[in-house]
């Protein structure tokens, strides 16, 4: 093993230990995060408390850009290199929910804790932890929340700083909420697909089999799920949500059915959600309802390999901190990275639990360790053990 | 009379009416606090609440301690919870005080005034602010907001929040006030005997930030009237110019019930006459009943209860002989 990791390792119970003592500052970045409303294209708000943080801790070209990006840099004593650190600003919640978080000693309580409220803290509490850990980098760390990751944000803000930057970006880091151990290095094919249908004002329903939308959405689920899946590539399809119909009475005018291809092989995808919409076609040319398809969001597949010094070194963190590590495929910020071939990673911080459809329970405990796992992190990317020259 | 009264209300509210937001730089307060020399104290009274303690701990801590030195203690003077409240705050490493704990000799009294007053003679601040213990959307402006009147002019000695964002409205003017008690109660009584005060947006609000030297020379009534009286009291020795509000945006809490809000208008009532008398604002009043009557229906049938409720005061504390060796006050002083 590189004795650069080996001593950084070393330092790895110590480093949990000190993160132990900064719960004050960590717990009131999640509580305070936690109640920003911040949905998809409206972050601007959780953006300036974002900002103001990284300006409080003294990082310099604390900005946002034409994205809503809210990101600062911690300048190394060299700057040769970048270490890009993100996590998404927006969650699924609207503004007028109540976004109260409790917090008692061993948990926190609240919505969207996973998505992304913890990964946030993490994220925006690091330069206060490297000082605390008296860890000054050679490398610039660059600590971003990006805007209008999620739904029909489709990666905006990532997409765009990566496009758009000067900097040259070494590594990324994309931090995430759950799971602790989670571990991901490359991304998966998929296509994001949503089907509208709906039945015409002039449709005849005198028609035999006249139903409405939500039979002939019916129809349509089952003609997908006679599609013959391959086991190689790994490839599923998740019908994750359908909506549609008003009420008791009437004949439904409208349905939605939202699914998501997902496989190891991009032209898997792509085959798939050709037969889908050929199946949409079909369905709407016998129904007399019209079926429309539409993308919402695609992902190449890639990613670096199991044997890259930058994988094998979030493992042996992992080992060392007694984390059990699972290799998990991923299609968020991570996969933005991949587009632009930066060897990146990505990593889940905590454990939750659900409370009840929406209600989160965050266990306090793991988050030291999934904390001391990103610093890790960024040392080892730092001293240059996480590369493959 | 009247009108002079408006103008005098126009010119506190331009003049002295805050929203918190005016204060944000907290690097510049932290500098002007320490400039002054100015040692500044957090009390949480509580009762039950160990389902919110934790969460305004940690914050007040974190922002208003380690990142920006603007408070110097907190401490929680609880009444005797029989939920966990007080273990809970000690894991967060609050201090933490049983109110009968503090000056012990005197007769105990069940109340939130009676923490509040006992605070004075627990902590070491120049600057007391009271927090509620009971607040959900808890935020350090609930601190900072209430502090920087005081910090930043001298001749403000108490400062009140208030809390006033709807959610949502249309035009540009918009009905601001306090709660139930507060709209039904307090605002008429205070614009029959003391009208300037009815400028005072949400006088019985549970946050509130006070000099020493003005509340260690104010009468401390126990119970709901704790807040009222001292409203008065400091309004009839230094005047409106003495107060200043600030605005802290949305505060999310438990709601009360109406009968427990009947409770809370009987204390303060009791108060309110007591101070009428006092001021010789009103005379020959009878003696006042301290039985409350309230109803309840089973069926057809029609239950009262009767609930005894006595506002009893605490004195100054600078009449406090303890007091006053703590602080090293001579009698004559």
């Amino acid at each position: 093993m590189d004795k650069k990791l080996a001593r950084i390792l070393d330092s790895l119970p110590n480093i949990e230990a000190m993160i132990r003592d900064m719960r004050d500052i960590i717990l009131t970045n999640i509580v305070m995060i936690g109640e920003i409303p911040a949905p998809t294209y409206k972050e601007d708000n959780l953006r300036d408390f974002v900002l103001n943080r990284l300006n409080q801790d003294n990082l310099i070209n604390c900005s946002t850009d034409e994205s809503g990006n809210a990101l600062g840099i911690l300048p190394g004593k060299s700057g040769k290199k970048n270490i890009l650190v993100v996590s998404h600003l927006d969650s699924v919640f609207e503004e007028e929910e109540n976004n109260t978080l409790s917090i008692q000693p061993d948990y926190i309580l609240g919505r969207g804790l996973s998505d992304n409220i913890v990964s946030l803290a993490a994220t925006i509490s690091l330069p206060f932890i490297l000082d605390q850990l008296k860890i000054q980098l050679k490398s610039n760390l660059i600590i971003m929340g990006t805007s209008r990751s999620l739904g029909p944000g489709d990666l905006e803000g990532i997409r765009f700083f990566l496009k758009n930057t000067k900097l040259n970006i070494s590594n990324g880091i994309s931090v995430e909420g759950v799971k602790l151990g989670d571990l991901s290095y490359s991304s998966i094919g998929m296509a994001r697909c949503e089907i509208n249908c709906w039945v015409p004002e002039e449709y005849d329903w005198t028609k035999f089999g006249a139903v409405g939308s939500i039979v002939t959405m019916n129809e349509l689920i089952n003609r997908i799920q006679e599609i013959p899946i391959p086991n190689k590539p790994r490839t599923n399809i998740i019908l994750s949500s359908i909506s549609g119909g008003r009420g008791f009475s009437s004949i439904p005018l409208d349905a939605t059915l939202r699914f998501e291809i997902r496989s190891e092989s991009g032209e898997m995808v792509d085959n798939l959600q050709k037969q889908i919409m050929d199946i949409a076609q079909e369905v709407s040319s016998h129904s007399g309802s019209k079926v429309e398809t539409k993308v919402m969001a695609k992902r190449k597949p890639g990613g670096i390999s199991f044997s890259h010094p930058l994988a094998s070194s979030a493992r042996e963190i992992h080992k060392k901190l007694g984390i059990k590590s699972r290799i998990t495929p991923n299609i968020a910020e991570l996969s933005a990275f991949i587009d632009k071939n930066i060897p990146s990673v990505a990593i889940g911080i905590t454990k939750t639990a659900k409370q009840s459809s929406s209600l989160e329970k965050v266990e306090i405990e793991p988050l030291y360790k999934g904390i001391a796992q990103l610093v890790g992190l960024i040392m080892a990317i730092d001293t240059g053990c996480c590369s493959e020259n | 009379m009247i009108r002079g009264a408006a103008v005098k209300i126009d010119n506190w509210l331009k003049d002295n009416t805050f929203h918190h937001s005016t204060f944000s730089d907290l690097a510049d307060l932290v500098r002007e606090k320490e400039k002054q020399n100015l040692k500044i104290s957090l009390c949480i009274p509580t009762l039950n609440e160990e389902r919110t303690i934790a969460k305004e701990i940690i914050l007040f801590h974190s922002e208003l301690m380690v990142r920006y030195p603007l408070i110097d203690e907190i401490a929680i003077i609880d009444s005797g919870s029989s939920d966990n409240t007080i273990s809970v705050a000690k894991s967060f490493g609050a201090e933490t005080y049983l109110a009968s704990d503090i000056l012990p000799h005197l007769p105990p009294k069940k109340g939130k005034g009676e923490n509040l007053w006992k605070a004075i003679y627990q902590l070491d601040g120049d600057i007391i602010v009271y927090i509620d213990a009971d607040i959900k959307n808890i935020h350090p402006r609930f601190a900072y907001g209430l502090l920087a009147p005081l910090i930043y002019r001298e001749e403000i000695k108490y400062v009140k929040a208030f809390y006033d964002r709807p959610l949502a409205f249309s035009e540009g003017i918009r009905p601001s006030g306090g709660g139930r008690v507060t709209e039904i109660l307090i605002r008429p009584l205070f614009s029959l005997f003391f009208p300037e005060l009815s400028a005072i947006i949400q006088p019985l609000s549970g946050e509130y930030a006070v000099r020493r030297e003005v509340l260690e020379e104010l009468h401390f009534p126990i119970g709901y009237g704790v807040e009222t009286a001292h409203i008065i009291d400091v309004y009839s020795k230094y005047g409106l110019a003495a107060f200043a509000q600030t605005d802290l945006d949305q505060r999310v809490h438990r709601n009360q019930e109406t009968r427990s809000l009947g409770k809370m208008a009987f204390g303060i009532l009791q108060t309110f006459f007591g101070r009428l008398q006092t001021l010789n604002l009103i005379s020959d009043l009878p003696e006042l009943s301290t039985v409350l009557r309230q109803f309840q229906v089973h069926d057809k049938d029609f239950e009262a209860i009767n609930m005894t409720i006595v506002e009893e005061e605490r004195p100054p504390m600078l009449s406090i002989p303890e007091y006053l060796t703590k602080r090293g006050i001579k009698k004559n002083d």
